[in-house]
């Protein structure tokens, strides 16, 4: 029995609660990413944003949360019960599995598995497949091309996307997401590798949909794409499950080129911060990137926004495989980063 | 140990159930997920065997990029399944034949491995020990090192046979209009610069 406890029923509560940890508070960034969203745009539109529930529109996210909790779910009869159902689930839990490899500071992080950046990469490249069902399983004509303009959309950045990885892996020598931190000590990546890091941020903003690649759920021509026949809480999954991604992706950015939990300088008044403080700022600032280009920029159109993957940042990115690992090679980078 | 045996035996039998499913869903789209599943399963067994870079590789290459491909091929074709089952004896001796030679390697390689002990293990050895290199290291050693012609060669007539497809299928049509950027971006009033008041309008 002791054996019991020890060997299976201690680790596993352990395991819950660090994933309750992560969670609860991912959860919670998500709705407030919401409003902050709203907050943002409305001021550069010089509007006022949600003010009415609580203070300063505090409560804003909570009320929309049970609005959608305690709208009724509509299945339509054409569609495909099951896919229509899993779809939703899908995007949502591969938003927050992702986490589980993310680390918050100096050894914060529930799985320090030795190919990180792999499962990250793997589990965003799956991310296609829940928009793909739905538009699929909707049976409708605007779901489905949705779909189908997120899937060759999603394919097409995440060839460039891994090429930036790659050479940010050169110049680190491993895998792991603490050892790519590490390596950013003395100079954070984004400025010896700053076209990659614009690359990779754009790159991002195509693969979570977002402005000014939300092609997908284009309201203007798809009246919201893939998700247009979903309501109430499996609308609500996708949603989160959207901006939990967002979430992800600055986080990504901010390991891969901002240093992760780094400070700016490693002098007195910055190193008094914890590192998952200076994490969470950087992440912050991504998001706010994020947003700041969904008010600013208008929409893509679908082959511009091909072109612009395939004929301007597939050929930089694989140019700079190259380069990044003639000059890493050439000048021994990788023992001076380590 | 027993969680690794009920990961183990969750992953194969969820693996094997799915590729019995891939052969006998009735929809396509759902024969393409559940290969996916299946793929899915493979990369936990591959994390169960220690060799969780190529578990990654698995997810990265065949789901994220191969299996979207299938399935958007599947998804956007109108066949109709039911008159290629019609052909399904025809093709049967084919099938069955190809399976018997999968059959009949896999059982050269258990034999080998029962009538010769030692030879799984000098055939499994990495060629740098594995306790010296991480894993990924020494499958990088082996591909980019030891045997980097022959990984050029693969690498050319994947290259090769891709340009044969475009080619294939490339055509330039007449009276195309296309799209130039630069000369767009050029034109004198295709932007007009405003010195705009903080917090105003145009």
């Amino acid at each position: 029995m002791a054996e019991f406890w020890t060997g299976y029923a201690w680790p596993a509560i352990w395991i819950g609660l660090q994933v309750v940890a992560i969670i609860i508070p991912l959860l919670l960034c998500v709705a407030y990413l919401v409003y902050a969203e709203r907050k943002v745009i409305a001021a550069i539109h010089l509007r006022r944003g949600p003010n009415v529930v609580g203070p300063y529109g505090l409560l804003q996210p909570i009320a929309d949360g049970l609005k959608l909790f305690f709208k009724e779910t509509v299945i339509p009869t054409g569609a495909n019960r099951g896919v229509f159902i899993i779809a939703p689930v899908l995007t949502f839990t591969l938003a927050l599995i992702a986490w589980a490899v993310i680390p918050v500071g100096d050894g914060l992080v529930i799985a320090d598995i030795n190919v990180g950046i792999l499962y990250l990469f793997a589990i965003s490249s799956l991310g296609v497949y829940g928009i793909l069902m739905a538009g699929w399983a909707s049976n409708s004509k605007y779901a489905f091309l949705g779909g189908l303009r997120s899937a060759a959309q999603m394919v097409s950045y995440e060839v460039s996307m891994g090429f930036i990885i790659i050479s940010v892996l050169l110049v680190v020598g491993s895998l792991n997401l603490s050892d790519i931190v590490n390596a950013q000590r003395h100079v954070w990546f984004v400025i010896p590798l700053f076209p990659m890091a614009v690359i990779f941020f754009v790159s991002t903003l195509a693969e979570t949909n977002r402005h000014p690649f939300d092609l997908p759920e284009a309201e203007a021509e798809l009246v919201s794409g893939y998700n247009v026949e979903y309501s109430s809480m499996a609308f609500a999954l996708f949603f989160l499950g959207e901006y939990a991604n967002m979430i992800l992706m600055s986080a990504m950015t901010t390991i891969l080129f901002l240093g992760g939990w780094l400070p700016p300088f490693n002098v007195a008044p910055f190193t008094w911060i914890p590192g998952p403080i200076w994490f969470a700022a950087k992440i912050a600032f991504c998001l706010f990137i994020f947003l700041w280009v969904r008010a600013t920029f208008p929409r893509y159109r679908y082959d511009q926004l091909m072109r612009l993957g395939w004929k301007v940042f597939l050929p930089i990115s694989l140019a700079a495989v190259v380069i990044v690992g003639g000059v890493v090679l050439a000048f021994d980078i990788q023992s001076l980063v380590k | 140990m027993i969680i690794q045996s009920l990961a183990f035996y969750l992953f194969s039998i969820v693996t094997v159930a799915s590729a019995v499913m891939v052969i006998s869903a009735r929809n396509p789209v759902h024969s393409v997920l559940f290969l996916i599943l299946a793929f899915f399963n493979s990369a936990g067994l591959f994390v169960l065997l220690g060799a969780e870079f190529l578990a990654m590789i698995l997810v990265v290459v065949y789901v994220g990029a191969v299996a979207v491909l299938f399935m958007f091929v599947v998804m956007m074709l109108d066949i109709n399944f039911t008159a290629l089952r019609e052909g399904f004896l025809q093709y049967l001796p084919l099938g069955g034949l190809i399976g018997l030679v999968l059959l009949l390697e896999l059982a050269v390689i258990l034999g080998g491995w029962i009538i010769a002990p030692g030879a799984a293990e000098r055939a499994a050895a990495p060629t740098p020990a594995i306790d010296s290199v991480h894993n990924t290291e020494a499958l990088g050693q082996l591909i980019y090192t030891n045997y980097i012609y022959f990984f050029q060669a693969a690498g050319m007539v994947l290259l090769v046979a891709m340009i044969g497809a475009i080619v294939l299928t490339h055509r330039t049509r007449p009276g195309v209009r296309k799209q130039k950027i630069s000369e767009q971006v050029a034109r004198e009033d295709s932007i007009e610069m405003r010195d705009m008041p903080s917090g105003g309008g145009i």
